[in-house]
Order: C-alpha cells, then structure tokens, then sequence
C-alpha cells in the first residue's frame, strides 16, 4: 500500500519552492511544517501522569485518538499517580524497556539523559513554528546542548485570593512586591479572613512557594557551578520575612499536605493561598452554590516580585521524552509533533482550562488565556518561573533535594521559630551537600 | 549401580535433605535474596535505575550524624513502645471482659475486629479528616461544648502529632491483640480456675497467679507480631502526615522510602531500612528468650 505522506507532499512541495529559485521560501517551509514518517506497524505505548484536572485527560486522549485515526498507528495511553511514575520511568531508563513514551515532571529526564532519544529536530521545529521557546522551558528540555525532552508545559502556580476579602483589608489590586504582599496578609489576619500556605511535606504546594520565597530574596540552593550556597544572608532575609507572614497564617498549616489549601480556600476557612488552576476548576464546574460564590469571589495573580527584583515562582515543569530504546522512534516524535501542534494544543489547554501553560509563546495568544480573565495571571507562568535547582543545572542532585524536602523543611522550622534561623540554614547546608557532591 | 543409587535414595538424611529443597529454596528466592540485597544496597551509593559502588560504611557514617534520620530513630521508638503497651493493656482488658459470658457474645467478638478488617489506608484517610486542622469533628466538637476556643492543631504540633498518630495506630492494633488474646484465654482450663478458688485465691489472684502465666506464649508471640508491624509502620504515617510536621513524625519506614524512592537515593534508604534490623532482631529475641521462659509460664519468678 502507498500512502502519500505529509513528509513527503511536503518534500516534493518544498523541491518545488526551491526549484523556483527561492531558498527563503524553501527554508520557512521547513519551519512551518515538518512531519516523521511513521515506521511501518509501529505501535506506541505511552505512559502519563495522572490528572490534575478532569478536562486535561479527556481531551489528550482525544487527540490522541484522532492521531490513530489519521496515521493508523495504535497508541496506547496509560496514567498513574506523578510521584509514583517518576521511579518506573527511572527504572524503564535504565533497564532498557517499558513505554516508548513517558510524560515526565521536573528533573527527571536530567537523571538519565545518555537513555534518551535526541529530539533536537523536533523541537527546533516547534520552537521555529510556535517559539521561541521560553529560557525555562529550555533549561527542562536541553542537556549538555542537546534536547533530550520535549517541554511540555508548567503547571503553573498563582496566588489564589479572594477579592472581596482583599477589599476589605485595603488593597484595590493585588500587591507585586513581597512588602505590600505581607502588609496584605497581616491585613487579612486582622479581619479575621487570614492566608494559608502549605508547610508540611506537601510535594506540591509547600514546594511551589518556599522556593519562591527563597528566591525572591536572592537566595538559592546551590550557584552557576553546583556549589551549595544556600547558607546566605539573602537566604536569610527570606527567613525572616518568612516569619512576618507565618504569623498571619490560618492555624495548622505546618501538618498541611497537598489538598489542604483546595479544601480550606473552597470551604472559606482561608482567603490567600498559592494553588495552580485546580482551586478555581474545582469552583467554577462544582453543582454546589457556595462553590460556585467562592468561584465569582475569587481571583488569581502572579506571585510578587521580592528584592531580587525578577519573578521567582517555582512550578511543577513537564516534559516528554522519547527512551532510545523504542522501536518506533519516528512515530514517537510524529506522535509528540502532533500533540504539540496549534489544533491539538490549544484545544488540550482550552480543556483543562489552562491547567498547563504552555513553553511556547505561540500560545499565549490561545483565546483559553482571555476568554476568562482570571486564567489570564497563569498565563506566563513559564516565562515567570525558575527551574528546580536554580542556579545551578538539573539533574539527580536538583530532584533528590526537592524530594526530601530540605527547602521546605528549612522553611518550616525555621518561619515557625522551632529552629533558628542559622541553625535552619546550616541543617539544609549540610543535607543538601550530601546530594551535590 | 541401580542398587546403591536406590540405597542413596533410601538414606534418611539425602531424603530428608532433598525434601527440604522447595522450602529452602523458596526462602533463599523470595526472602535471603532480597534481604540480602537490601543489606548489600545499603553500602553502595545507588541511584534509582543507575548501579552504584561499593562505598562501605559511608552511608551509615553520615546517618549518625544526620539530624533527621536520628530524629526519625527517636519517633520510631516512641511511636513503637507507647502505642504497643498501649495496644497490649487494652488488648488484655477487651480480651478479658470478651471472655466474660455477654449477651450477644459472637456478635460484639466480630464487632471488635472491624478497625482491623478495615484497610489501613482507608481508616487513615478517615483519620486524616478526624485530625484535619480545619475541619476535624472532634475540635468541632470541643469548639460547640464551649471546652476550647481554638480548633486543635492534632498534625501540626510535634507532640500532639506523635500523640495522633500513636492513637491511630491503637485504634488499628487493639483489634489484633484482645482477638489472639481472647484465643488464648480460651485454652486455660477452668479446672484450674476451681482449683485456685478453693484454694482461696481472689480474682485478683487468680489473674496474677494463674491467667497471665498460662497466657504468656501467646502474649510473646502477639506482642512480638504487634512490636514488629508497629515499628515498621508506613501506610498510616504517609496518609496522615507524610512525615512531618517538620519531620517529628518520621518513622525509619517513612524517611527510609521517602529517601530511596522519591528522592532517587536508593543506596541511603537501603542503609535506612537496614538499620531497622538489629531492632527488629532484638524485639524478636527478647519475646523469644524472655516472655518465653518456662519458669514465667509455670508462675515462678526468675532467680
């Protein structure tokens, strides 16, 4: 059987271009389309991380089908809980075989980077049509000047706050710098409508805004060269406003795991916390008229800017990677290519209505991002966000810190007067030396 | 040839032996092998999905000197010897008045067993609710009887979190104890309870002198199971908690997974869980050569 591929309609269209004495036009052709040939009978096996959202999930399966319906090649999705798949994918790396696919988070492909398929063509091809990328979604895809995944979004944080309750305390709009933001908290307290932060081991959302804090004073786990620098006197300041803002804190935040903020945002226990899309998502589609009162009530907006003077948020990154292992390497890649472009993609976000943002500044422009202004905060959040391990580069010793939870721990004791802040400093210092030596 | 070949087969010992090979072998497969690799892992510097080196003690030798894993040394202790006399005196009590003649007895019997049917990670969750820090019922509770003005940070205080924490596991354990308990109750002879009543002996006596020796092997081998599953306690710790606040509820279970698998060190939560042995080792001997001892049993004291 022949089939006249994309490639290679493309190929004969582009031999026309040039043919016609036109290398530019030849050249924006490659940019603008680009299509693998699929090897014959390949089949894929794809393993993703669970939803965060329901609408995410329904629609990458959708595309997904209408991927086999369009290339005959049979591809079978699996999802499973985020932190349990990062040690299978770790494992699938090195033993050399499991699904040809996976939608990896944070650092992990930096752990195994040789194990990976270079993907160097493809997403010079995306950052061509729909780039650039952004430097975060570059610094998750590349490895030693090679792309060995392929960025496929954050999942953007966002201060997640209640409007009327902001009112109240005196502010017309939502601070931007760190100082108005704790006079905002201290307001809030005061009214009795205080702000919660996750202070417990929570992979998520503890992580998410004590790496922010950090950062926005400057500090930093580790610098350009992977030394620990995390005992600092920026790191310090950090601390202790990080003190000033505990102290407006609703009570109990130090054993909060994940779900807590969502639980206690959505039943008005807190009015402040940092959330991706979820808290909002949960709102707007619940049946529930209180649900739906917080919905109208609550806004979303960026994280405020500290002395250091940039953004800082931290947010859960992922990537998708291709093992070298696979057997269909073209139809993979075909398979990523397809997800990534405009139909597919903007369509995916617009379902989980913005629950990932994209790496491409393509898609700023997706109408997901307008159609509700309260997406729009989440709208940059690549652009705004630092990668893990700031400054220094990805790899197991930037996943091993997050996930034993040294800056988090470090916050925790230390904001809530357990530990000094030196004493906290030191500890995080001497663990964190541990994983990058 | 064939004769010495069916003599060979005939030996006692060679029969014996060979009859023990799929026992031995399927202990040397499925549980020296594996334990044997955890030791092994614990001295290497392995990565998840990456082989590491020998590195010999290294793990060990930050260990000691690593603030967190002593804390979680301490919490496995606490958390171990409270909630297991806790788990045990209660255990004896409800065994005690299930032996008693009540009305609906197998009724209440079955009713008594239900915290330990149930899945740990299912009543965990209900414990997470219980414990929530805004939304617990018992705080709630407090709050409308007028006893607190402030809901009870049950997960977010050190203290009370190990407090919390030990009272889950009470709640799941307790079951276990007063049912094997109660099995063992049964097989005491009344007989000897007559004798011991004519001789004079008053209830309390009869308890001291009489039950709690014929009960003791089987009080060493429950307790022994009860120590053994609470200090390698995971599931309800990660449900509740996650370790924190602030690490003071980490168990060795808990960082040692915690380390190996999320965090990527497979090597150090080896060298982790490692550690648990010699104190696993020590409970059992101690139930073994103590509780066990035929002098305790027959109501003689040591000399």
């Amino acid at each position: 059987m022949t089939r006249i591929t994309r490639r290679r309609f493309l190929q004969a269209a582009a031999l026309a271009g040039a043919t016609l004495g036109a290398p530019m036009l030849a050249r924006d052709a490659y940019a603008q389309e680009l299509s693998f040939k699929p090897e014959p009978g390949a089949k894929l096996r794809v393993l993703r991380w669970k939803r965060f959202v329901q609408g995410d999930e329904d629609q990458w399966l959708a595309n997904t089908n209408k991927f086999i319906e369009k290339t005959g090649i049979e591809v079978t999705v699996d999802a499973e809980n985020w932190e349990d798949l990062r040690p299978k994918a770790a494992v699938a790396a090195n033993v050399g075989s499991g699904p040809d696919i996976i939608l990896s988070t944070n650092d992990d492909p930096h752990q195994y980077p040789d194990k990976l398929l270079d993907i160097g063509d493809l997403c010079e091809y995306l950052g061509k049509k729909y780039g650039p990328w952004y430097p975060s979604a570059q610094a998750y895809g590349r490895s030693g000047g090679r792309w060995i995944a392929m960025p496929l979004g954050s999942g953007g944080n966002c201060m997640n706050y209640r409007e009327s309750h902001m009112k109240v305390a005196g502010f017309k709009a939502f601070p931007r710098n760190t100082d108005a933001f704790l006079k905002l908290c201290q307001g809030l307290k005061k009214n009795g409508t205080p702000p919660g932060f996750a202070l417990g081991n929570a992979t998520g959302d503890a992580n998410a805004w004590c790496h922010w804090l950090i950062w926005a004073f400057g500090g930093k786990m580790v610098d350009e060269q992977n030394r620990v620098a995390i005992n600092s006197k920026e790191t310090a300041a950090a601390l202790e406003y990080g003190r000033e803002l505990y102290q407006t804190f609703i009570p109990g935040t130090l054993s909060w795991l994940d779900p807590n903020n969502n639980k206690a945002f959505l039943s008005g226990e807190i009015s402040l916390t940092s959330n991706g899309i979820s808290i909002y998502y949960a709102a707007k589609t619940s049946k529930d008229p209180n649900m739906r009162k917080i919905a109208g009530d609550m806004n979303h907006a960026v994280f405020p800017v500290g002395p250091v003077g940039h953004p800082t948020m931290s947010a859960l990154f992922f990537t998708c990677v291709i093992f070298k292992y696979t057997k269909y390497p073209n139809a993979a890649k075909e398979y990523l290519r397809f997800m990534m472009e405009k139909e597919q993609y903007e369509a995916w976000q617009k379902a989980s209505i913005g629950f990932v943002t994209q790496p491409l500044t393509f898609y700023e422009r997706n109408p997901v991002w307008t159609n509700d202004p309260k997406h729009t905060p989440f709208r940059y959040s690549c652009k705004n966000m630092l990668p893990n391990g700031y400054a220094g580069s990805l790899g197991a010793a930037s996943a091993g810190c997050m996930a034993d939870f040294i800056v988090v721990n470090m916050v925790a004791e230390s904001v809530s007067g357990a530990v000094s802040v030196k004493d906290a400093m030191s500890s995080a210092e001497k663990r964190a030396k541990r994983y990058y030596r | 040839m064939n004769n010495a070949l069916s003599r060979f087969f005939d030996n006692r010992n060679v029969l014996g032996l060979l009859f023990m090979v799929p026992a031995v072998a399927l202990l040397v497969v499925f549980l020296t092998y594996p334990l044997g690799l955890g030791v092994w892992l614990g001295f290497t510097d392995t990565k998840i999905g990456r082989a590491g080196g020998w590195i010999g003690i290294e793990n060990y030798a930050f260990l000691v000197t690593d603030r967190i894993f002593t804390l979680s040394v301490f919490n496995t202790f606490v958390y171990t010897v409270v909630a297991s006399v806790v788990k045990f005196v209660l255990g004896l009590w409800l065994a005690l008045l299930l032996n008693k003649h009540i009305p609906f007895k197998s009724f209440v019997r079955a009713i008594v067993l239900l915290p330990f049917i149930v899945p740990t990670v299912l009543s965990a969750i209900a414990f997470w609710w219980i414990y929530d820090a805004q939304f617990s019922i018992v705080s709630w509770m407090l709050m409308k009887l007028g006893i607190i003005d402030q809901y009870i940070n049950f997960l977010g205080e050190p203290n009370l979190a190990r407090m919390s924490t030990i009272i889950a596991n009470v709640w799941r354990g307790v079951p276990f104890v007063a049912i094997c308990l109660l099995a063992g109750l049964q097989t005491i002879p009344p007989s000897m309870y007559e004798a011991a009543s004519i001789d004079g002996a008053s209830p309390w006596q009869q308890f001291w002198h009489v039950t709690l020796p014929m009960l003791s092997p089987i009080i060493a081998v429950v307790m022994t199971f009860s120590v053994l599953f609470t200090f390698t306690d995971f599931q309800l710790i990660w449900v509740l908690t996650r370790g924190g606040p602030i690490n003071a509820t980490h168990l060795m279970a808990t960082l040692s997974f915690q380390r190996a698998i999320p965090g990527g060190a497979l090597g150090e939560g080896a060298a982790i869980a490692t550690a648990m042995i010699p104190f696993l080792l020590a409970a059992i001997l101690f139930s073994y050569f103590g509780l066990q001892r035929r002098r305790w049993q027959q109501g003689g004291s040591d000399k």
